[in-house]
């Protein structure tokens, strides 16, 4: 309690009720182009907020995580197109794809740390991205697969169209955040905060390091798969791209620019990377210049990411 | 004084009385003149046609998306942005190359700029992943150059309208005459290993081989190749010669090595119509000249239309067209033509499409065109090599195959029974 009293201290408060206000209640006063962009920002944040776990919680710094929730958005394409499976096979399908994966992968990388970790992560984020665009007869290779049915659809929902499908994203997100929320203020997450400062000290105190990180992974890259599962229907579309390594760096400067270790930095970085992307390049050819000029005041202003600013004593 | 008061004050109410009703009647007449010219305005001039454009402003395809608007710009600028009565506002975004993005921005036209058209983008994968969402929003959509095989074959979509080719089309052709005319009987192949490379290297294969050509050995280089020693290495001199297809900085470095490693002069090269495109070509040295490649365009056409087509564009762009130049300024005309006959209705996006499959625009700069049944031009192809004439590179045309379906010589319905050229 003490700690989420910390959490949410100064601006923090009032800024997260007129967040979450929007998020509820904003939707149906706006355009459908822009309930797009807030389904978009929604979805990745549930990407970010699963990074978080791994970069902010455990201090493991993934350069692949982008290929795990693309190979859950795969397994809703294959099966959904492939094979004309039902909508909860190919959820709970995709779900599984990128968690066994991430499993298998986790026995891999979870024996290394700090830069060797980025390396072995980035290395296997490359294959994946590979296998996706070699794999033809499975993924349709450079082309990537379309043709996925809508969610609405696909579900049997009475209801349809882009404001459906927003609040359908924005209760897969609650939930997934409040499962998160709920994990690194446990027991399990203290310990992610512990190895993160001083492996050696946790090992010490008799915690099993290797199997917290290990767990660590596993569950970042399932709750990554539930995003890459809601991405797939909010496209209809997968391809290589979903898996590269700008997609895996993109999703990492959202951490970063919003704040490792707090879950909602994430989101933040999630929404403000998905806006400015698309609202600046409506305007100015140039976006790139601006973008990079943001992020680089950003990173300089608020080194710590936007919702660690001004935090610097505590 | 208090009487005198007394008049004032009811001289004063009746004053207010008359000047309420000078100011309501004053309301009223204006209301009613702005009614009159408000539908007097609204009969004379209709809002303008919003057309959004996508090409790939950024990244490493940012060339051929510049080139692809020029030709569109060049176009416009010729009409004075004017069709059908109505004015032509054009909103340009950039897809990056990367098919969500593009799915981004098409959203973003669609639905926040409300655009009434939509036409461009480059690559295969993005056309795809456009293709089911312009199906579901029903607007337009003029393809001048995503050329994969299937969106007017196996799966074809009511609403995008290509005006482009498909992959395999110059190749077709080009089989037959690498056999008969070139004399080549065994052949290498080296492409970039996408969709786009499967189908040109796929259309080259299929009718080389029938006519009784052998492939020595297909080679895919990814699309990332930054160094082309282990492929060159590998390829054997007895071959007759090797079919390239590359773009961009590919096709360059491909070039260079391809002479640094005694190939050129000794096995002589062949291949797509992109690998010696005018978009790379004046970056080319001698290294290039002597290759033949087949395409429907080439910025050495030496026709009327073609002529004051690059004449103008070397105006105002400084450099010769590209094909993905020549390609949207036919797209940009097609378009105009349709709405020229649509008499500028586009709001009936239905007939709109109808319209748009139905006209012919004339003097094309890449000769002329018109649809097969399945929504594909049926056009010219040039067979090109390359030369040096006044100290510039250029594709002079040295063969034509007139009137060049996407199925070539092949019964359509036993072509689609076939499965899409692949790796």
């Amino acid at each position: 309690m003490a700690e989420r009293s910390e959490a949410l201290q100064g601006w923090r408060l009032p800024v997260l009720v007129v967040l979450g206000v929007l998020l509820l209640a904003g939707p149906p006063l706006l355009t459908s182009y822009w309930v797009g962009l807030l389904t978009q920002a929604v979805i990745l944040a549930i990407l970010a907020m699963s990074l978080d776990l791994l970069l902010g919680y455990t201090g493991l710094p993934s350069l692949g995580h982008a290929a795990i929730f693309g190979v859950a958005a795969y397994g809703v394409a294959v099966l959904s197109t492939r094979y004309q499976l039902g909508f909860w096979t190919c959820v709970a399908g995709g779900i599984l794809a990128g968690t066994l994966l991430s499993a298998l992968l986790g026995l891999i990388v979870s024996h290394v740390r700090d830069v060797y970790f980025l390396m072995i992560t980035l290395a296997l984020g490359m294959v994946l991205w590979g296998l996706s665009y070699r794999w033809i007869p499975m993924t349709g290779g450079d082309n990537g697969l379309s043709g996925i049915p809508s969610l609405e659809a696909h579900a049997g929902l009475p209801f349809s169209g882009p404001i459906a499908f927003y609040y359908v994203a924005l209760f897969v997100f609650a939930v997934s955040g409040a499962l998160m929320a709920v994990l690194v203020r446990s027991p399990f997450g203290l310990t992610l905060c512990g190895i993160r400062e001083s492996e050696p000290r946790m090992r010490s105190l008799g915690y099993n390091t290797w199997l917290h990180c290990y767990l660590s992974y596993v569950l970042a890259g399932a709750f990554a798969s539930v995003s890459g599962v809601v991405w797939a229907y909010y496209n209809s579309f997968v391809s290589p791209t979903y898996l590269d390594l700008t997609a895996s760096s993109e999703l990492f400067l959202m951490v970063t620019l919003g704040g490792p270790a707090t879950l909602i930095g994430p989101v933040v970085g999630a929404g403000v990377i998905v806006l400015l992307k698309n609202v600046i390049s409506a305007y100015t050819a140039r976006w790139l210049l601006i973008l990079g000029i943001v992020y680089i005041v950003a990173i300089l202003a608020a080194p710590k990411g936007l919702w660690n600013l001004r935090r610097g004593r505590s | 004084m208090s009487g005198a008061t007394g008049t004032n004050a009811t001289e004063a109410q009746s004053s207010q009385r008359t000047l309420l009703q000078m100011f309501l009647c004053a309301l009223g007449v204006s209301v009613a003149l702005f009614v009159v010219a408000g539908a007097a305005i609204s009969a004379q001039a209709k809002p303008p046609i919003k057309v959004g454009f996508l090409v790939p402003l950024s990244g490493a395809n940012a060339q051929n998306g510049r080139d692809i608007l020029n030709g569109f710009l060049l176009y416009l600028e010729e009409i004075g942005y004017r069709a059908g009565g109505r004015e032509i506002q054009l909103i340009v975004e950039d897809d990056e190359a990367i098919p969500a993005v593009g799915l981004t921005k098409a959203r973003k036209l669609i639905e926040r700029d409300q655009v009434h058209l939509m036409a461009g983008t480059l690559l295969s994968s993005t056309g795809y992943a456009l293709a089911p969402y312009i199906d579901s929003m029903k607007i337009p959509m003029v393809y001048p150059v995503v050329s994969a095989d299937d969106l007017t074959q196996r799966r074809r979509s009511p609403w995008i309208v290509r005006t482009g080719y498909t992959g395999s089309q110059p190749n077709h052709p080009f089989g037959e005459y690498a056999y008969h005319t070139l004399k080549l009987r065994k052949v290498t192949t080296i492409a970039l290993d996408y969709a786009f490379g499967w189908e040109s290297v796929g259309g080259f294969e299929r009718t080389f081989v029938a006519e009784g050509g052998t492939i020595d050995q297909r080679i895919w280089a990814p699309v990332s190749v930054h160094d082309f020693a282990p492929y060159l290495a590998s390829i054997s001199r007895d071959v007759d010669a090797v079919y390239a297809l590359f773009l961009g900085r590919t096709a360059l470095q491909f070039m260079r090595q391809y002479e640094e490693y005694g190939l050129h002069g000794r096995v002589p090269l062949i291949g797509a119509g992109p690998t010696t495109d005018e978009h790379v070509l004046p970056a080319m040295g001698d290294e290039a000249i002597g290759t033949i490649t087949a395409l429907h365009y080439s910025g050495a056409l030496d026709t009327p239309a073609n002529k004051k087509f690059a004449a103008t564009y070397r105006a105002r762009y400084k450099k010769v067209p590209s094909y993905y130049a020549e390609s949207m300024y036919t797209g940009g005309k097609w378009l105009i033509a349709g709405i020229e006959a649509a008499g500028g209705n586009v709001e009936d996006r239905a007939a709109f499409v109808q319209t748009l499959r139905a006209v012919k625009p004339m003097d094309l700069p890449r000769g002329p065109v018109e649809f097969d049944d399945y929504g594909n031009p049926i056009e010219n192809v040039y067979i090109r090599r390359v030369e040096r004439v006044n100290g510039e590179l250029q594709n002079t045309v040295i063969h034509t195959f007139p009137r060049v379906s996407q199925f070539w010589k092949y019964n359509p319905a036993d072509y689609l029974k076939q499965p899409l050229y692949s790796r």
